[in-house]
């Protein structure tokens, strides 16, 4: 089976610093992949040039046989490659509601025109895009706080709307960024029991940047590692956890905590 | 009807009478015949700050709207006075050709954001000022004046619009031209927030990393709003030049620019026609205060800077709260 995603030697790099040096892997349909590695790794950088936030020094993202590296982020959005971000990044002013309709635009049937003049197929989005985010909030168990208005929220929320925005566009493959920063056991477990579900109710590949090692361990079905921008082992939680390289990455700190 | 509370249509159909019958039989009663002049600009001042406030809508300070005033008043008196063009197909031309070049300006100035933007847009003004004086077809600072009056318009011999040379009372003809472009500007501007191109709109004024994370074509939209905005400043321009029968680099100046941003403040920026209230109470506002002779800067300033500090979300939030349109 090809790849859903390939990310082909892809380098970065910002003047004399390389952020990423020569980095190759595959995302197949339907895992959920995490990458993996400490401070300053690259990681954050690796997931802007898959979203084409920023451009690629050398090599290529390739989504589907088709290059999405290097475009503009709405473009490769279009495609179906969604990225998210930390909580401070969402729309302030709108409720959860506004949010999640408003990321839904680019389902819309009606023409820019068609909404201006209030057409019968621009009637028909409003509705089918309120019903839709009535579900998928309903999905994400934020129902209740449906009306509240973004900037209100705590910080879980933000990342669970986040994703929400994300999901909302209707994408084949969800970026992650740091899902799990900053929470307590119990909604780390929460948020991992909802990354699952998204991709297994709702087909979704999913690759996520995080620090949190057990949480990675849980819920990854592959593990990508960087380490001072080179990609030093990949592979399954067990294969990573005994992996001799990685451990020398983390200065051993990392097979006290595994042990979750 | 039309997705309108029965609330709104009838705050609409108040306003509409207010403006078409109460205000000219009150300047019939009182014999104000300058009130006329006074309102007519107010309305077309109201087109043009609903442009800067329409760019404010995707999160850009905008106190360039003089130039393109300036443009449209231009462009409008060269196609009337040199080209023989009537007044009524120079007027929209005049907005497509602001919209033109705001098209034009706006493709590399409108990556930048807050404060750099707002500070290209404040020199725009003084560059179409420059150009201008330099121009032979604008003549220089002698400008373009003896711009004749709209002529009529008749389509198979039916008057569409009078000749208004030919008439009595141009006040009154030029008040309600100004008052129905106000209107189209503003019914305009409240379906487009209130669509889904607003909706992007307002995504973009919040978050446009997120926003283009969703696949929101930033740079397009940003450049389709800018164009609207300059077309509804060529507009007003437009409009205001064939009024003064005259127009001349110093028409529209930085200060007007300026002006234009502060109707938007002053109403408020939540509110699709908080420019129309802010233009109506800062240009009335100025004049009521010119009794008090050279305090007159000082106390407008100064009720300004109260304003701003007290109702960050303008006039209208007393009336409306934080942040709902209408």
């Amino acid at each position: 089976m090809t790849p859903l995603l390939q990310v082909k030697n892809v380098t970065k790099k910002y003047g004399g610093l390389t952020a990423n040096n020569d980095i190759s892997f595959d995302v197949a349909e339907n895992e959920i992949l995490s990458v993996i590695g400490p401070n300053g790794a690259g990681k954050s950088t690796l997931f802007k040039m898959i979203a084409s936030f920023t451009p690629t020094t050398a090599g290529e993202v390739i989504y589907q046989g088709e290059r999405i590296s290097n475009l503009k982020p709405h473009i490769v959005a279009r495609k179906g490659v969604v990225r998210t971000f930390q909580e401070t990044t969402i729309f302030k002013s709108m409720t959860v509601h506004e949010s999640v309709v408003v990321a839904q635009h680019l389902r819309a049937k009606a023409s820019l025109a068609g909404y201006f003049w209030g057409s019968k197929a621009a009637q028909e989005d409003v509705r089918a895009f309120g019903k839709y985010a009535d579900e998928l909030l309903e999905f994400l168990g934020m129902s209740e706080i449906s009306s509240e208005q973004a900037s209100n929220l705590p910080q879980g929320s933000l990342r669970a709307l986040g994703i929400a925005i994300g999901l909302a566009t209707d994408p084949k493959v969800l970026l992650l960024d740091e899902p799990f920063a900053g929470m307590n056991h119990d909604e780390t477990m929460n948020m991992v029991k909802l990354v699952r579900s998204v991709r297994d109710e709702r087909g979704v590949t999913v690759m996520l940047v995080e620090h949190d090692m057990p949480a990675v361990m849980n819920i990854s079905d592959r593990i990508v590692v960087l380490n001072f921008g080179e990609k030093i082992a990949e592979g399954t939680p067990s294969e990573i956890q005994n992996n001799e390289k990685v451990i020398e990455a983390y200065l051993g700190s990392v097979d006290d905590e595994i042990g979750m | 009807m039309f997705g309108f509370t029965s609330k709104q249509l009838s705050g609409v159909a108040i306003f509409l009478f207010a403006i078409f019958i109460g205000v000219p039989l009150l300047i019939g009663l009182t014999g104000r015949w300058d009130f006329y002049f006074t309102l007519t600009s107010v309305a077309l001042l109201a087109i043009a700050s609903a442009g800067v406030w329409l760019t404010f809508y995707i999160g850009r300070i905008n106190i360039g709207q003089g130039a393109f005033a300036l443009i449209g008043a231009y462009v409008s008196a060269i196609l009337v006075v040199k080209v023989g063009w009537s007044f009524w197909i120079s007027l929209p031309a005049a907005g497509l050709f602001a919209a033109l070049v705001a098209v034009l300006i706006g493709l590399p100035i409108l990556r930048l954001r807050g404060v750099y933007f707002a500070m290209i847009t404040l020199v725009l003004t003084q560059v179409v000022t420059l150009t201008a004086l330099a121009l032979p077809i604008t003549n220089g600072a002698k400008g373009i004046s003896n711009i004749p009056l709209p002529s009529g318009v008749s389509i198979f011999g039916i008057p569409l619009l009078p000749d208004f040379a030919g008439m009595e009372n141009t006040k009154l003809a030029f008040y309600y031209t100004a008052c129905i472009l106000m209107i189209i500007t503003y019914a305009t501007l409240y379906r487009l927030v209130n669509s889904r191109l607003g909706h992007l709109c307002r995504s973009m004024q919040q978050n446009e990393e997120l926003a283009s994370s969703i696949g929101v074509n930033i740079s397009y939209i940003r450049i389709v709003i800018f164009a609207i905005s300059s077309f509804f400043g060529g507009i007003g321009g437009a409009m205001f030049g064939s009024i003064a029968q005259s127009v001349y680099p110093s028409s529209f100046q930085v200060a007007d620019s300026v002006n234009f941003m502060l109707n938007c403040f002053l109403g408020g920026l939540g509110f699709v026609f908080g420019p129309m209230l802010g233009t109506l109470v800062l240009y009335f506002g100025w004049d009521l205060l010119f009794e008090f002779g050279k305090y007159q800067m000082l106390i407008y300033s100064t009720v300004l800077i109260l304003i701003i500090r007290f109702l960050p979300n303008g006039l209208l939030s007393i009336r409306f709260g934080k942040g709902g349109d209408k």
